[in-house]
Order: structure tokens, then sequence, then C-alpha cells
């Protein structure tokens, strides 16, 4: 029984209105990716250029949300208030791998290149796959539009469903 | 924060939550031993879990946040993030944070049971493995457990002043662990000026010697303990190069295509480190892994003031895959150097003798969180696995305990038909006792003065070092009793300004 994913908005409020400050695609640190981004989402007409995600969550179930481009994955999650346990930990740093998803492979392969950082960072994360990412580097765009992603289980929730201690 | 209502129709909660709908008389109280990752995201989960239970974190310090304080590297500030999640849960309506609390000491784990319906242990791993090696009590051979706290302003550790007068450091040990100190004792004053490392900390390192850190690892680069991240860190350190031994590298290439992605990178990365070479550049210092080496003895100085220098046993491994053991042979190795760094690993300690505890694991035995033989008692993080894995080893970790108390719940496993008292009994027992607690109100008073004397140097805090400044700056100091107690701990107690 997941009791804990299940459960309510607890803690999401404050945290989540600072966040949305502060947090922008990708690492922080690599101030020009973030500002081309910001330029192209002022530019753009804004209502129709929502892009539409599909998220499948650790209970299997689709959630479907938008979000704008520029926003990363992670972003998208935080200011929908997506109910993912302990996704995005480090805020979007590149110094955890709990915003680990799973794309489609066709999707994955538009997704842009990977930076060793984030491969790094990846190697680290439960269930990892072939077409796995961290949705902080994942930059919303256009042609991303209708995507499905799943939030894979973390390493206690297989440990919990192969019934063993 | 949030009002802590489960949302509607989300699968499994619903389900769970209808033996809450009519809500127990009084709320149900679970207290929370240690104030780090574990205890914190514990917490969090058990808040969001049931819209009926109360939290109270006791944590020893005066100070939050655990390792994420005093174990996190100073030049990882973005690992620190984790704490503005920690700081909600903190100022959540329904959990308390009673810092300078020594559990097992100032209270037993008995008196939290009977005054909570639950008692998580999340107190984490306070002591080290040792190496069991003689001379390990030389001057010069220090606890990397120590060495870190040094560096970060851990109170106890403060005048802990090691010796960075030899060119050679040995590090034992290739964990992440090891790589943080490597780093700190190699990487160019101007990065960790900018940093929370301590001011003493930082003027010993500008002072330092150390040109050369080998860390020493009992198995071969195929069993590296370290993560990526941190070894790329170490091969992207400017001024800095590689100083590896082609010999521990024999079959290495061979074994590379079979390896998960993983394990194939950060042996990939190593392998680049070879193939480069510095040895001819001037003013570059040096780090480097030993591999297949086991230590035997640490070596005195001649007048045997000291450490000079330790020897190695030279291994050969036996078994494959993870499985892989080393065994000595006897061939031996020596490296001399002035400063010995243990890092083999942090181990947990029992807490009271009324808690069981698996001596040859060090950790309190338990199923899925459960403490063996104990109703209503639980553990969390390190005290529950092990010291090992990331921060998000043990959210998980965590996230697993706070579940297995919410199944248990409801179930009926712990019975809350009866109104515990929590943190309203146990804080006057305290201070009948001599112990003021610090609330989190508190701590950000603390936390204020942190930053604003971190912001005058550039830094993004410059840490309190001494329990007794933090208590007297801001009007804690009232209760002299307080005092007495905080004099007759072992903490450190000279009073330092941090300027």
């Amino acid at each position: 029984m997941s009791l804990v994913f299940a459960a309510g908005r607890l803690l999401s409020g404050a945290s989540r209105v600072a966040w949305r400050k502060t947090s922008l695609c990708g690492d922080p640190r690599r101030t020009s990716a973030r500002q081309i981004c910001s330029r192209l989402v002022t530019g753009a007409l804004w209502s129709e250029n929502k892009v539409t995600v599909n998220f499948i969550n650790r209970d299997g179930e689709r959630i479907t949300v938008q979000g704008s481009p520029g926003e990363s994955l992670l972003d998208v999650v935080v200011n929908q208030d997506l109910d993912f346990d302990g996704f995005g930990a480090c805020e979007g740093t590149l110094a955890c791998s709990t915003c680990h998803l799973v794309f489609e492979e066709e999707v994955y392969h538009n997704l842009g290149p990977v930076t060793d950082e984030e491969l790094d960072m990846l190697d680290l994360s439960y269930g990892l796959t072939d077409t796995s990412r961290l949705g902080c580097q994942i930059c919303l765009s256009k042609s991303l539009d209708g995507m499905t992603v799943r939030v894979p289980e973390s390493v206690m929730d297989i440990r919990q469903s192969g019934g063993s201690v | 924060c949030g009002s802590g209502s489960p949302p509607a129709g989300r699968s499994g909660f619903s389900a769970g939550h209808r033996s809450f709908s009519s809500p127990p008389a009084s709320p149900t109280k679970v207290c929370v031993v240690g104030g780090g990752p574990a205890g914190f995201y514990t917490a969090q989960s058990l808040l969001k879990g049931s819209p009926h239970i109360q939290v109270d974190i006791y944590e020893r310090l005066p100070v939050p946040f655990g390792l994420v304080r005093f174990g996190v590297a100073p030049d990882h500030p973005e690992v620190k993030n984790v704490i503005n999640t920690f700081t909600q849960t903190a100022q959540h309506k329904r959990c308390h944070f009673l810092g300078n609390v020594h559990v097992g000491k100032d209270i037993t784990i008995q008196e939290l049971m009977q005054a909570y319906h639950a008692v998580v242990l999340s107190y984490g791993a306070e002591g080290n493995r040792t190496m069991g090696v003689s001379g390990e009590g030389l001057p010069g051979v220090y606890s990397a457990k120590d060495f870190v706290g040094w560096y970060n302003g851990l109170p106890c550790n403060k005048e802990l002043q090691p010796d960075l007068s030899h060119e050679t450091a040995v590090i034992l040990g290739q964990g992440n662990v090891a790589l943080d100190v490597a780093r700190i004792l190699l990487s160019p004053l101007d990065l960790l000026k900018k940093t929370d490392i301590t001011q003493n900390a930082l003027e010993t390192l500008a002072a330092s010697k150390v040109q050369r850190v080998l860390m020493v690892g009992r198995r071969g680069p195929l069993q590296v303990a370290c993560t990526i991240k941190e070894l790329r860190e170490m091969v992207n350190m400017p001024y800095t190069a590689p100083d590896m031994l082609p010999a521990d590298f024999q079959h290495v290439a061979q074994a590379l295509a079979d390896l998960p992605r993983p394990r194939k990178r950060l042996t990939e990365l190593i392998m680049k480190t070879l193939n480069e070479d510095h040895r001819g550049r001037q003013g570059v210092k040096r780090w480097g892994f030993r591999f297949f080496r086991s230590p035997l003895e640490v070596l005195p100085s001649a007048d045997g003031s000291r450490a000079s220098g330790i020897r190695l046993a030279v291994n050969k491994l036996e078994g494959v895959g993870d499985a892989v053991t080393a065994v000595p042979t006897s061939e031996v190795d020596e490296i001399a150097c002035g400063m010995i760094i243990s890092s083999i690993g942090y181990k947990s300690l029992p807490i009271d003798p009324a808690v069981p505890f698996d001596f040859k694991r060090a950790i309190v035995p338990n199923n899925m969180g459960r403490v063996e033989e104990t109703t209503g008692l639980y553990c969390s993080g390190w005290v529950k696995r092990g010291p090992t894995g990331v921060i998000a080893t043990t959210m998980n970790d965590s996230f697993d305990t706070a579940r297995t108390i919410l199944q248990d719940l409801e179930s009926g496993a712990i019975n809350v038909s009866v109104s515990r008292p929590g943190s309203s009994e146990v804080v006057p027992l305290l201070e009948k006792r001599g112990v003021r607690t610090v609330s989190f109100a508190d701590w950000e008073k603390i936390n204020a003065e942190e930053t604003k004397q971190g912001t005058a140097v550039g830094k993004p805090r410059e840490k309190l070092l001494d329990v007794r400044e933090i208590m007297f700056s801001y009007g804690l100091c009232c209760l002299i009793s307080q005092m007495t107690k905080i004099l007759q701990s072992q903490m450190t107690l000279s009073i330092h300004s941090v300027h």
C-alpha cells in the first residue's frame, strides 16, 4: 500500500512559491542556456505556446498537465504541484538524481545533448534506462508537445513490491 | 505550509485513510531522534501521510540538519538545497524541532516511548571505523570524520588543528568522503573562500604545504567506492594533476565492455587520467589512487613523536563481481607521508541500553524500519541500513520507514487509543534536568546571524563554532542551568570568536 505516495499536498505551498522564483530551466550555473530559454518565452505568443506533458506516476496513473516553453520538466512538476515524492531534492542543480524521468525512445532522441555531469547523476539513479534523463535538464519546447514521461519507482518501492526485506 | 488534508481521488491513500476517518480523540504523537536528513525526510513523509500525526524532532546539537551542515563539503552548496525542504518541514504547524537534547543521556528512549505513540531512531552514524593497526594513535593520524567536522564547523572538532606541514598526505579509503577530503586539501584557496568553510580551516589551509594526496584502497580500480561526480571534480580541479600507478590497471581495459553503464563510465574516467602525462609540469599539486593496498602499520618518525609513513600490505583479489575480496600477499609497500587520514567508514553507535543493537553490522536490527522486538520503535537512515549512499538513498529509506509506520497505524499495531503527552511532558522533564531546548525559531536567529557574518566576508555563511557562543548570541543564555549543562558536556568550550 503506497499511502505515502498517494497523500496530500502538505509542505507544498510556501516552498514551491519560493522555488518558482529561483528555478529556471537547466543548471543555474549555465546562465547562457537559461537566458536563451527566457528570451524564447518572452518573444512567443504565450497562449498558443503551451506544451502538453503526460506524466505516468509511480502508481501507474496518467497525469496530463501543460507547461510553457522554457520551463524545465522539473519546473512543470513544481509549478503544477504534482505529487511525486522526493522529486527534485536538489532543486535542479545537478546534485541528485531524484528528478529522474524515463522517456519514449522517439522523444528521447529529440531531447538534445546530454552533458557528462547529467550522465554522472543519472548513473546514481534507480531503474536507469537507455532513455532516462533528469527532468531538471529538459527544457520544454513545442516539439515535445504531447509527450509521455514516466516517473520511475525508487529503490525502496522495488523492494516493497518484491516483498523481500 | 499546506493544510495536510489529503486530496480526493488519490489511489491508495483514500482506502488507507479511511481507518483514520473518525479521527483519533487526540493526535498521534511521533518522536524522531536526530535532526539530519533521515529525521527530516521521515518527519516530512509522516506529516504528509496522515493529518493526525504530530512530529517532534529531537537533535543533540543546538542546530539542525546533521550531515547536510556538518558532512556535505563546503564546495557542494547545491547539495545543501535540501535544507529548504527541511525548513518547510520544521516550520509545519504539526512539527516541532527541539535542539540541544542528547537522547540517551538527557532523556532515555524508554521515557520517550512512554511520551509518544511511536519513536523513530534517525540519529545516524557518529562513530567511525578504525584501521586497527599499530601507530593509529600517533599525532598526524586523523579520522576523516574529525577532519570533515573540522572544516565544516562541527563544535567538537574545532580544535583539531590538523598538521598540514608535510608534502604528502595519505587517505585510507576511496569513497566520496575520501575524495571530499582530498579536494579540500588541494583546492585553490580562491574557490574555498567563497564557500561556508570555517575561517579557521581556511587559514590553516592557506598555510598548507600539502602537495600530494594519495587515496588508498584495498581492492582495484573496478571496485572503487566513490561516485563519478566526485571523481570528475578531481579530474577537473585546476592546478592539479593525477598521480596513478599504471601497474594497478592491468586487465581493467578488457573488463570494461561487460560493465554496467555507471561502473563503466566511472572506470573509463579513471583510465583517462592514466593517459595524461603531467610529470614535467611545475607547481601542480597531485592526487591519485593507490589500489590493492591495506594498512599494516603507521610508521613513527625517528623520534617516535609523530607519523611519518604507512606500511601497506599488497593485496590480490579473489572471487568475482561485487563479491570480490582483497587478500593480502606477502609483499609490502611503504609510503612516506606526514599526514594520514582514515576514511574507511562511519559507524553507528548504540544510543541506549534498552534498544537492540547489532554490533557486528553497527546498525539497529530492523525489519523494514521496525526495530526488532520493540513495538512502537522504528529507525531510518544510516542507523537502519549502515553508513552508505547519497542523500537520495536516505530519503527513499526514510520514506520507506514512514510508510511502515503509517501501515502500523492503519493496522492498529501502534495503539493510538490512549493519548500521549509528547513534548508537553518531555520538555518540563528536560528543564528539570537542566536542559534548555533550542527551537527552530531560535535556529532561525542563529541562521540569520551566520548569514550576516558570512555576507560580510563574501561567504554564504560563517558558521558559529562554539555552542556557548551560539547560545549566548541569541538571548538563550539566561538559563544558568543550561550553561552548566553545556560546560559539563564533552564539547570544546573555550570562547572563540570567529573573527
